[in-house]
């Protein structure tokens, strides 16, 4: 299990692919791995987003996540988890968090990169500061994690 | 004897404040401590808070020493 926080941007592909070959024991015992990438957009809210700042709480941010990752590991039969997360300044297109989830079976995986990534919406002190065409705002509320059609 | 206070994202910015520290007095609570930071502005609704990189409700009591966060909802991911 793994938890990064990262102040200059990253390369998930690249991230999966180092963490694959540092674990290479593991190749075998996993059947599936769920990966979700979150990158920021050029808009929100009917606005156009320039850039973005992202904040934390140092310490608290690490410990959270691992809990997260530690609560997701006793409720689902997992094998590795790496949750990285970007925090300072950020364009469009670069790349927020990565979620990785390796399990045996593809059930687990997908559960539990799912509720990974939601608590860590709800429970990470982390805060985006978006920058417009006139001044900057801070985003007040993530946005659900369910489409209409699901809720 | 004292409490450590740190304040985020737009908190820090509406306060123009991101750090403080107060003398512990005993029966301080994350309440109380906030009045005298915010110099009487009302308690935000929805501010989420934490002692010690724990999140708490508003009427934990705290220790000397303790480090008391607050900040707006958490917007990660």
């Amino acid at each position: 299990m793994a938890v990064e926080i990262y102040d200059k941007p990253f390369n998930p592909w690249h991230e999966l692919q180092q963490y694959q070959s540092k674990h290479a024991e593991l190749l075998g015992k996993y059947g599936a791995t769920a990966v979700f990438v979150g990158s920021m957009r050029d808009f929100n809210e009917d606005e156009d987003v320039h850039a973005m700042t992202l904040e934390h709480y140092p310490g608290m941010t690490e410990r959270h996540l691992e809990e997260i990752c530690s609560e997701a590991n006793q409720r689902w039969d997992l094998i590795e988890i790496l949750v990285i997360h970007r925090v300072g300044d950020l364009q469009p297109g670069d790349p927020i968090v990565l979620v990785a989830v390796w399990s045996a079976h593809r059930a687990a995986a997908f559960e539990a990169s799912r509720h990974v990534m939601e608590d860590l919406k709800t429970r990470a002190p982390f805060w985006k500061k978006e920058m417009l065409s006139q001044g900057h705002r801070w985003v007040a509320k993530n946005s659900p994690g369910t489409t209409s059609n699901n809720s | 004897m004292s409490i450590k206070i740190k304040l985020f994202a737009s908190l820090a910015e509406s306060l123009q404040r991101r750090e403080a520290t107060l003398d512990y007095v005993d029966g301080m609570t994350v309440r109380s401590v906030w009045a005298e930071v915010s110099e009487g502005a009302p308690f935000p609704s929805g501010v989420m808070m934490a002692v010690n990189m724990a999140y708490c409700e508003a009427d934990a009591t705290l220790n000397d020493g303790d480090e008391v966060a607050y900040f707006p909802p958490v917007t990660g991911g």
